[in-house]
């Protein structure tokens, strides 16, 4: 993959500019803090244009759920932020295609397309959740540099709100969310918050978080050498569901008040997991201790997920900067050759 | 009145879903129809009840509209059955079978099980301050389970409240909303379930002690009356320009005086309360109101005397 190709000046990984990002609310149309920063940075931008300054990125503000932020609900339809795999995207479309695989063409076409040169550089898509995560990024790949700089540029920035770094193993092929669409991208994920709900303080963690990550791109673009690290990345292993009843599939158990908030910290095997609406405690029969996030997240109990496992890996991180335009021409003329 | 007498309490009927993603109240309500041993008290016909079923099959807050807002006199004696909303259906279905208000088939006693986003506590909702009833239940619960106090943040207190609910149109006497929070909307969490069911269960205890003959002293009760609803600043177009402040999220049932941060706009701006004195502000940031321009909702706290109550 791109971001993992060892093009080396010395100990740096020099990658391509990012010249263009977008920054995505509304994916899910009841997460407000994107909703709302997003029709902040809409009228900011407004005024910015006016007053004709010039970015040496430029960065796209996208509501990419309007009918569902219209009313207030996380999709009309489907999920849009499971209509972004290739297959959805190409694939044969009908006049009665659900809003939301119509919206992922519109979306595809704008920031992408997927997949092509001429797709954005980044998409960061702005998401809440119920669960107790703090500020996460979540992206496709644990060696991504842009995404772990970025990450560890806002732990540097933000040393008072809880982060993690969460790796979904699911190949390009497979990838099927919106920050799929762009050459980089990940989703930054705030909680807890009720859906539906503003609470500030999430609000401003969003808004400082995104601050940051422009800032990022500016250092970033402009040659800045951000230096090796590590970063304690959370790869997904599995999902449990709740427990249900075989005839109605209604769950018979909540999430125990012992799990309850305690996401990304350890959980054992034999620990409570779930209490049955009759008293009983169900307990964790894996072997191998992992880390819960994402637990009581109320859009996963129609996926039957109850929360999510995850291993914890350290991750080394190289130093990267951005190639220089005399870097970049010759890399295009290798390009070119190579083809030849 | 130094003593209050009423008739017994036979059929008590415990709602459910009346918003759809409101969980606690849809699970226990749900667990109760299919064993309902828990809610059984002699001599008292216990009715579980889920009264919006749609709504709760797409875990929404209503269909068509507010179903608790929807008990108006015009909604109930309307005509066109299949073309009304959803919910003005339910509305009439629900008057015929536990109402209507006045007639000898109404219920006695119904609890209207609800969930909120604020940091509430638990809290039960009633029409009026004269509610001897409702209020000698309400002591005999805090004095009876010490829990309460320390299973959340809130012990229970008591809201008048003006608007337009199940309340009012259905029954003659003891209706309570009980609201318990925090907790999302569409999530069902392990302490609020658990603090919902436990009210019921010492407020069925109550009914069936009242019912056995059981004279309840006068007591005093501290309450908390609605004044008014204070929106979200917004723009000319309708749209929050603020947030709730910071310092005022999650502090119901706390003091809020003049000077005291309220809002917060989106670019950082505090915005003050300017009232005339200090209130009680309570459904601070409750999601399902933001559609109603609902931020919160001031009150006064009281202290209320109720007399003596005992079966006739």
């Amino acid at each position: 993959p791109l971001c993992c190709k060892p093009e080396k000046r010395g100990k740096v990984v020099c990658l391509p500019r990012l010249s263009r990002v977008a920054v995505c609310g509304g994916t899910h149309g009841n997460e407000l803090s994107g909703v709302y920063l997003v029709r902040e940075l809409l009228k900011a931008k407004d005024i910015v244009m006016e007053e004709e300054r010039e970015e040496p990125a430029s960065v796209l503000m996208v509501l990419a759920n309007p009918r569902a932020m219209q009313q207030c609900r996380r999709y009309v339809d489907t999920d849009l932020n499971r209509c972004f795999t290739h297959a959805t995207l190409n694939g044969p479309i009908s006049d009665s295609a659900p809003y939301e695989m119509t919206r992922s063409r519109e979306l595809n076409a704008m920031l992408g397309p997927k997949g092509s040169p001429g797709a954005v550089d980044l998409v960061c898509d702005l998401h809440n959740t119920t669960a107790n995560m703090g500020l996460c990024l979540i992206a496709y790949s644990d060696c991504d540099w842009i995404c772990l700089h970025i990450f560890k540029h806002l732990q540097r920035q933000m040393p008072d709100v809880p982060m993690r770094f969460i790796h979904f193993d699911v190949s390009s092929k497979e990838s099927y969310s919106l920050d799929s669409v762009g050459k980089h991208g990940f989703a930054m994920e705030i909680g807890p918050q009720p859906h539906g709900v503003v609470r500030s303080n999430i609000y401003t963690a969003m808004k400082d978080g995104v601050q940051h990550m422009l800032d990022w791109v500016r250092l970033f673009n402009s040659g800045t050498i951000f230096e090796a690290g590590f970063v304690d990345v959370f790869t997904i292993v599995k999902n449990i569901d709740y427990p249900r009843d075989s005839e109605t599939h209604n769950i018979t158990a909540t999430i125990h008040p012992q799990l309850q908030d305690r996401d990304f910290l350890l959980l054992h095997p034999d620990d409570a997991l779930f209490q049955t609406f009759s008293g009983e405690t169900l307990r964790y029969k894996g072997n191998e201790p992992l880390y819960p996030f994402f637990v009581n997240e109320c859009a996963y109990y129609e996926k039957g997920i109850a929360l999510s496992l995850a291993r914890k890996r350290h991750v080394v991180v190289p130093a990267i900067r951005a190639q220089t335009e005399a870097e970049r021409r010759r890399d295009q003329q290798g390009f070119a050759s190579e083809e030849e | 009145v130094s003593l209050a007498r009423f008739d017994e309490a036979r059929r008590v009927a415990i709602f459910g879903g009346t918003h759809g993603n409101e969980m606690s109240g849809v699970t226990l309500v749900n667990l109760w129809v299919k064993n309902g041993s828990e809610i059984q008290r002699k001599m008292v016909d216990t009715k579980p009840f889920i009264t919006n079923p749609r709504a709760v099959e797409k875990c929404t807050r209503y269909v068509d509209t507010d179903l608790n807002r929807a008990f108006t006199p015009e909604n109930l004696s309307a005509l066109g059955e299949g073309d009304l909303p959803y919910e003005v259906q339910r509305a009439q279905e629900i008057n015929r079978i536990f109402g209507p208000k006045g007639s000898p088939e109404a219920y006695d006693v119904i609890f209207d099980l609800h969930n909120t986003t604020s940091n509430m506590g638990c809290t039960l909702i009633l029409e009026s301050s004269k509610d001897y009833f409702n209020l000698q239940m309400m002591n005999y619960i805090k004095v009876t389970d010490i829990r309460l106090k320390s299973l959340l943040k809130a012990s229970i207190q008591l809201v008048e409240c003006c608007f337009t609910s199940v309340n009012i149109v259905l029954c003659d006497w003891f209706i309570a909303g009980l609201e318990v929070g925090p907790q999302p909307q569409g999530v069902l969490r392990s302490n609020i379930f658990e603090a919902m069911r436990v009210i019921l269960k010492h407020a069925l205890d109550f009914i069936e002690l009242f019912n056995e003959g059981v004279e309840f002293p006068t007591c005093t009760v501290e309450v908390f009356r609605v004044l008014e609803r204070i929106d979200y600043p917004r723009d000319a177009n309708g749209n929050i320009i603020a947030m709730v402040h910071p310092n005022l999220q999650d502090g119901d049932w706390e003091p809020l005086n003049p000077g005291d941060p309220m809002f917060l706009t989106f670019d950082g701006k505090t915005l003050h309360y300017q009232g005339s004195g200090t209130i009680y502000p309570t459904f601070i940031n409750e999601a399902a109101y933001y559609e109603k321009q609902q931020a919160f909702v001031t009150t006064r706290r009281e202290t209320l005397v109720a007399s003596a109550i005992r079966k006739a």
